[in-house]
């Protein structure tokens, strides 16, 4: 992929291709992650792009691509395999309220295709609208759409592609996180970021720390421990709170440019012993951890996170510093 | 003393116009969008809500349908309108029938005067919401001035609020007519300005734990003192509801966690500090503190635990002020 990207630098290796059957909730998907994407496209352009080939004019391009309900008239033509060639991630969008059978079909046929233009596409199925089924079908429905497709792709003699699903509704937050899932896979400069959390977590006693997009709820990066899906939305939410409360009270008369606005840092004890921590980063990012800590030594963590994270955030820049130089 | 803590409100209203949203909202922890979910009120609905400790409200949420209605005014009259603290009257700004509406009003409003004459009145116009908004200010004038008139002949003074269950109307509304009960306000008061003085705080607000409607804060208290002067025109006005607000999506978000907050605290973008915080076991303060100096990261860390500190010492006096009722 990057050595196609050398040779035309407009072609872009991290776009996303929305497909499925006709009232799959493309659109709709396409506007909550839109709007999510636009910050986080500005940090691409310009923070930690550290490898020079990651240059994009913007991280994510969805392109929606809709497709007939009967699969005989889905011929793709030319046009649609440069479009697979130059795309990064296949996201299929399966309705998992309706009848799905027709979907599975035309899901297996464009792997067919998309494959073979393309043998380094990254496939992800979308189960969606999960949050009209109740919480025992919703596994049974996964279960029953990877087995076919599974079976599909074997009969098509396809075993090596590497599938995956996510459940997915977009009225809470696991759109954002199946979301968060895609756009880590395209980059893959992540590593040294998740890197970089491990150690920060390694050395403050942090549970989990997630890097968010401040705008977005997306998460570019976390540590390699498993993410909790409630931790996740607290998190977020917790971003919602400072922000909110810190806006209540910037003045608009003294919004003068002298004043250099600080980084907002927030801390907030919880009453089972442990401790939700934010911190400002570069390019509207911000570093937000659950810290478990001990009665007693609560100061010493305290100042230890706060240096530890501040070291993660001029190791950050550097990155950025380092980036610009190499453009 | 436990006598005088029982304070009795009634939430009247006709069928329809929201009273019981607003009480799951404030009291229960519903979210404005839950409230669908609710049936209608049949008879009268107790609930027992501690407030601050040692005060308890029973509100009567009062179903609003006519066959009830008619019992309240007839058969149940002593019952319902005995002892009686708070009426909240809730009209329904979108009602067709609005003459109707003030029968009501004036009925309960009779029955009032005769069983208990000290009680205070709150009118709430609700659903605001589906007015357009530049005319709410009007409707809300107009609608007022009807609603003192033909209250005149009973000698109450009436207090009213817009209201919505979609903005943070709903919070002001209550915080006012839950502080209009609050017994020892001005010790409260007095103390805060004087910890204000120790602090040297921007503001101080105080609020209620479970609710978080908002007690008292530094600020209006200096407004109050300097009438004439024109209010700040800087901060937003509306702030203190939308800290409620802030703060109880904050505290249902951390549910997940199966956990409540102790504290939080805030170092704003520019030079603002934020600290929320335990004040008694009922009460939480909030300190938002400026930066007079600038370009002292290392400084601030010293200060955060001293306010910290500061506060925690004055929990005692607070304390005490609240046992002693």
């Amino acid at each position: 992929m990057e050595a196609t990207v050398m040779q035309d630098p407009r072609d872009r290796s991290a776009t996303i291709l929305l497909m499925g059957l006709r009232r799959g909730g493309k659109s709709s998907i396409c506007k909550v992650v839109f709007h999510n994407m636009q910050p986080l496209d500005t940090l691409y352009l310009e923070s930690t792009s550290k490898p020079t080939t990651e240059q994009f004019s913007s991280l994510i391009d969805l392109s929606v691509m809709e497709l007939p309900g009967q699969l005989n008239y889905f011929e793709p033509t030319y046009d649609s395999e440069r479009l697979f060639s130059s795309v990064g991630a296949l996201v299929y969008v399966i309705d998992s309220q309706d009848e799905y059978l027709n979907a599975l079909t035309n899901l297996s046929m464009i792997i067919e295709y998309a494959y073979s233009v393309n043998p380094r596409i990254n496939i992800e199925v979308l189960i969606h609208k999960i949050d009209g089924l109740s919480e025992d079908y919703r596994l049974d429905a996964q279960r029953d759409i990877m087995q076919r497709t599974g079976d599909e792709l074997l009969d098509l003699g396809l075993e090596g592609v590497q599938v995956s699903f996510y459940l997915t509704s977009i009225f809470d937050h696991s759109i954002y996180e199946a979301f968060s899932r895609i756009v880590q896979k395209l980059i893959p400069e992540l590593p040294s970021l998740e890197n970089m959390l491990d150690n920060l977590v390694q050395h403050s006693a942090i549970e989990k720390v997630f890097l968010f997009d401040v705008n977005s709820k997306i998460y570019v990066a976390t540590d390699s421990s498993p993410v909790d899906i409630q931790t996740y939305e607290v998190c977020g939410e917790f971003i919602d709170i400072t922000i909110d409360l810190n806006d209540l009270y910037v003045d608009e008369s003294a919004k003068d440019l002298t004043r250099t606005t600080k980084p907002l840092k927030s801390v907030s004890h919880l009453s089972n012993g442990s401790l939700l921590y934010l911190g400002q980063m570069i390019r509207g990012l911000a570093l937000v951890a659950l810290v478990r800590y001990e009665e007693d030594k609560l100061d010493g963590s305290l100042a230890i996170i706060d240096y530890n994270v501040n070291q993660f955030k001029k190791s950050l820049m550097k990155m950025w510093d380092g980036a610009r130089l190499n453009r | 003393m436990s006598q005088s803590s029982r304070k009795k409100l009634l939430l009247m209203g006709r069928s329809g116009s929201g009273k019981s949203s607003m009480r799951s909202i404030i009291f229960s922890n519903y979210s404005a969008f839950d409230t669908r979910r609710l049936g209608a009120t049949i008879d009268v609905e107790h609930s027992h809500l501690r407030f601050l400790g040692n005060m308890t409200l029973n509100l009567w949420d009062c179903g609003g349908q006519d066959v009830f209605m008619d019992n309240y005014f007839t058969s149940q009259k002593d019952h319902i309108f005995k002892m009686v603290q708070v009426l909240i009257h809730v009209f329904d700004v979108e009602s067709k029938s609005i003459n109707k509406d003030m029968e009501t009003f004036v009925k309960s409003l009779t029955n009032l005067r005769k069983y208990s004459p000290d009680a205070k009145v709150f009118v709430l116009l609700h659903k605001m919401d589906l007015v357009q908004i530049d005319k709410r200010d009007e409707l809300f004038s107009i609608m007022m001035e009807k609603l003192q008139k033909i209250s005149n002949p009973y000698s109450f003074k009436l207090v009213g609020f817009p209201t919505s269950i979609w903005d943070e109307s709903l919070y002001k509304a209550w915080s006012q007519i839950v502080c209009s009960l609050i017994p020892n306000m001005n010790l409260f008061n007095s103390n805060l300005l004087k910890f204000n003085e120790v602090l040297e705080a921007e503001e101080i607000i105080l609020f209620e734990k479970t609710t978080f409607l908002v007690i008292s804060s530094t600020s209006t208290m200096q407004q109050q003192q300097q009438q004439q002067q024109q209010p700040e025109a800087t901060l937003d006005p509306k702030r203190f509801e939308k800290i409620s607000n802030i703060i109880k999506t904050y505290k249902q978000s951390i549910s997940k966690l199966r956990t409540g907050f102790t504290n939080l605290i805030i170092r704003g973008s520019n030079g603002t500090h934020f600290y929320v915080d335990v004040l008694t076991n009922n009460m939480f303060i909030m300190i938002i503190l400026k930066d007079t100096d600038a370009n002292t990261n290392y400084v601030s860390n010293h200060e955060e635990s001293m306010i910290l500190e500061n506060i925690r010492a004055a929990r005692k006096d607070f304390e005490k002020i609240e046992n002693s009722r």
